[in-house]
């Protein structure tokens, strides 16, 4: 059975407690956040157990590497604290069921995750991943199954995960391109911290994307435009890609503005927010967080998860901001039409 | 011998009278179960006056008689059981008024809920009328005919409630007109302030004459719509759901599905809530109304709502859903039939359970289904089954999980809904006696010969 590797003794040391003072669904200052985190190590009751919405941010807050939020998760689902609603979290484990129906291109020593996005299909095209495809895999196979941490439930992943590093290992490929933040953050930071063998080296596509865009320099057009980054949760698991948002926004031109809820302070789409907790929390985060667009000057709303961009992208545009994937994105600024129309 | 096919000829011209093998084994059947038969004759009429001249000509032979409008309804209401003439009426497709002041709409007994629907958007785009999910060649007289439901039973009750005049030609040959035109130039009223004489042919099945002209109740028809789903495991609470839900009176239409297939609906039971607004103020204003009246369930946990993502709005807003007709090409080879009995909702969890018992005993794909009329006043319940029409011993299996259904039902408090013959029958045997004779009683005044789709709601 796999053991989340988690030190108390890092929180009894932590000189700030950021990982709850930091928190924006929750209000902690620092001596009741390491209090509360000692409690929750010792199996004690905490009203964080209870009141944590599964923003992932206190993975980030936490630079001391100790997994405060696969910590509060396992706490939970030892206690039986449902995060969702029982059908909720039964639909989302339904689906990412193996079944048999994966999709593999011509696999190649490096090949191209796109976990199980559909969305993710009509992406990746043209000549940013033209070093790359085909090789690809696609469907429940080689689904992380990581967003079942929203649902406190990490025996899923703990059965899971192992057969779909498995699944990668039979492939024999040196590096997997993770189109998603959950599977790269699955590979990088889960899996490990549970003591998990990753037989591969998990790029995030961010890296990738820089990378061909420097190679692709030369027929780069900047774009010109602000756009306000949406932040997805599971990027908390992987914050030390974070910066090559900023990196690849700045070679094709597109000025980032400069926005209250941006980088540490990013708000969540608000989808598993409305799943688990209902209206009001969803409405007011979504609220805030298109009304900072909207007051920061932003013309386009860049995505980085396909689920965000589905939750959000309407909202947005009705606010007269263009969604659009970070990826279409790029693709414009080499002179690529964008997989989606952008309205 | 007379020539029925001579007579009938002249009436309609020929090229609308056929008694060709090919025709007549097409009108035999319908696409569900029922066993076929065959008539001697269709016509297709153009005209009231025709179909009074082929009332007449049958009643003096005494010819069965079964008007037919897309021959949609899947229980063989309209297979001829005595043979005789079908009366399809698909070429008295005509929309002849529409009021939109007083928002009704008067059309030909033949017109399909798709020409009306695309009518409407036309030329009326701020009236609708409630669309039924069957597919958009069903015939608005034969939907209230069999008192249908659609988009806007919800709101405002069975689709034959909506009915708001009826010209229909008696088994006597004679054209009656029925509500506020009877006497007046506006199609305004089935009945009120009059006595209500439409109860002597809805829900008839053309057991006591052929709708030629129907009036319907047209709506507002808003600017937006939008679905939310609202996902339990708790097939006990639904009624409890629906009850708050109906209690806001902020949604448009409810329907409830639960089915094994794709995994995203396994185990699950799910609320499906469409609702509508003139500007995005009004939408979200009802949205956050609906959210909120089930947030005691989303806290015990009991319930959420799930994410819809936007590829799949299209099809969950397709008026009519054509989700249907996948659902029956599940076990390929195109079958697909159920019982929808109109039932209290609070019946819904026997009535899920009973449907997954079915399937499972009898190997079906199966989905529950449920339309919530009026403010949770009932529902109609689908035990609907997906079956091969290739594969003749699943079919026979399906035919004896919904001989089950018809018997479950009736126990547990339902009403058929467009019955099948052997439901009709065990309806009467079950019916108070009192009722039951005043049925007999109007159908044989109206119908002395007995000559109107005979075998329907025949009372020994």
């Amino acid at each position: 059975m796999y053991t989340l590797n988690f030190n108390e003794n890092i929180c009894k040391t932590c000189p700030n407690g950021d990982c709850l003072v930091k928190c924006q669904y929750m209000n902690f200052n620092k001596d009741q956040a390491i209090h509360e985190m000692i409690a929750i190590a010792e199996g004690k009751d905490s009203p964080v157990l209870r009141d944590c919405v599964t923003c992932y941010a206190c993975e980030e807050y936490c630079r001391r590497g100790n997994h405060p939020f696969y910590l509060i998760t396992e706490r939970r689902e030892e206690k039986g604290i449902l995060t969702a609603p029982r059908a909720i979290t039964r639909q989302w484990i339904n689906i990412g069921e193996p079944r048999g129906k994966y999709r593999r291109g011509k696999i190649k020593d490096k090949l191209l995750s796109l976990g199980f996005m559909p969305e993710l299909l009509n992406l990746v095209q043209g000549k940013l991943f033209e070093d790359v495809l085909p090789s690809f895999v696609f469907g429940q196979e080689f689904f992380c199954n990581v967003v079942y941490i929203h649902f406190a439930d990490t025996s899923i992943i703990k059965e899971r995960l192992p057969q779909v590093l498995e699944n990668f290992r039979k492939l024999a490929v040196k590096e997997v391109v993770c189109l998603h933040d959950e599977c790269f953050g699955a590979f990088s930071s889960l899996a490990p911290a549970y003591g998990m063998e990753v037989p591969f080296k998990p790029i995030h596509y961010f890296e990738y994307l820089y990378g061909r865009l420097q190679d692709l320099a030369k027929e780069i057009q900047p774009l010109h435009i602000k756009a306000a980054y949406q932040r997805p949760c599971s990027s908390r698991l992987s914050s030390h890609t974070h910066h090559f948002v900023r990196d690849i926004l700045d070679l094709i031109g597109v000025e980032l503005v400069d926005r209250t809820y941006q980088d540490e302070n990013a708000l969540c789409c608000g989808d598993i927010l409305g799943m688990n907790y209902g209206y009001e929390l969803r409405h007011d985060v979504q609220t805030r967080n298109i009304d900072d667009m909207v007051e920061h000057g932003a013309e386009y709303c860049v995505f980085n998860c396909s689920a965000c961009q589905n939750v959000l992208s309407a909202k947005v545009a009705k606010r007269g901001i263009k969604p659009i994937h970070l990826i279409d994105l790029c693709r414009m600024a080499i002179g690529e039409k964008p997989s989606m129309e952008v309205s | 011998m007379t020539d029925i096919f001579g007579q009938l000829a002249r009436i309609v011209g020929e090229r609308f009278v056929s008694n060709n093998p090919e025709e007549i084994f097409f009108y035999a059947r319908d696409p569900g179960l029922m066993p076929a038969h065959k008539p001697d004759y269709v016509v297709v009429p153009k005209t009231a006056e025709e179909i009074q001249q082929i009332v007449r000509l049958a009643g003096k032979e005494r010819i069965p008689l079964v008007p037919m409008g897309a021959g949609m309804s899947l229980t063989g209401l309209v297979i001829p059981l005595k043979g005789g003439i079908v009366i399809d009426m698909k070429r008295m497709n005509g929309i002849i008024e529409v009021n939109e002041k007083a928002r009704y709409v008067i059309v030909e007994g033949g017109t399909s809920q798709g020409a009306l629907k695309a009518y409407l958007e036309k030329h009326y785009p701020r009236l609708r009328h409630s669309i039924p999910d069957s597919p958009a060649t069903a015939t608005v007289a034969s939907n209230t005919m069999i008192h249908g439901q659609g988009r806007l039973s919800q709101q405002y009750g069975f689709n034959s409630d909506m009915v708001s005049g009826l010209e229909v030609v008696l088994p006597s040959g004679e054209i009656c007109r029925i509500g506020s035109c009877a006497l007046s130039p506006y199609w305004f009223s089935k009945g009120a302030p009059l006595p209500d004489l439409t109860g002597l042919f809805l829900g008839w099945f053309g057991a006591t004459g052929i709708i030629t002209k129907i009036a319907l109740k047209l709506y507002p028809r808003k600017k937006m719509r939008d679905v939310e789903i609202f996902v339990t495991d708790r097939d006990d609470l639904v009624s409890d759901m629906v009850y708050e839900i109906t209690h806001t009176e902020m949604v448009e239409d409810i329907t409830i599905f639960a089915q094994p297939m794709p995994m995203i609906f396994k185990d699950n039971h799910h609320i499906t809530l469409f609702i509508t607004g003139d500007t995005e103020e009004e939408l979200e204003f009802k949205r956050k109304m609906v959210w909120s009246c089930l947030d005691r369930f989303i806290k015990s946990k009991d319930g959420g709502f799930m994410s819809v993502p936007p590829v799949m709005k299209p099809t969950l807003l397709d008026m009519p859903q054509r989700s249907v007709s996948r659902f029956a090409d599940v076990k390929k080879g195109g079958g697909f039939e159920y019982s929808g009995p109109i039932i209290p909702v609070e019946t819904y969890p026997e009535c899920a359970r009973k449907v997954m018992d079915l399937a499972s005993t009898y190997d079906l794909g199966y989905s529950a289904m449920a339309r919530i009329i009026g403010r949770s006043h009932c529902m109609m319940f689908g035990f609907a089954f997906t079956f091969n029409r290739a594969d003749e011993d699943m079919m026979e299996r399906t035919r004896k999980a919904l001989e089950e259904v018809s018997t479950f039902a009736i126990e547990l408090g339902g009403v058929f809904w467009k019955p099948t013959i052997d439901e009709q029958r065990l309806a009467l045997e079950k019916m108070d006696p009192v009722t039951r004779d005043l049925m007999k009683m109007i159908k044989g005044n109206l119908d002395p010969r007995s000559i109107m789709n005979p075998g329907n709601w025949e009372v020994a």
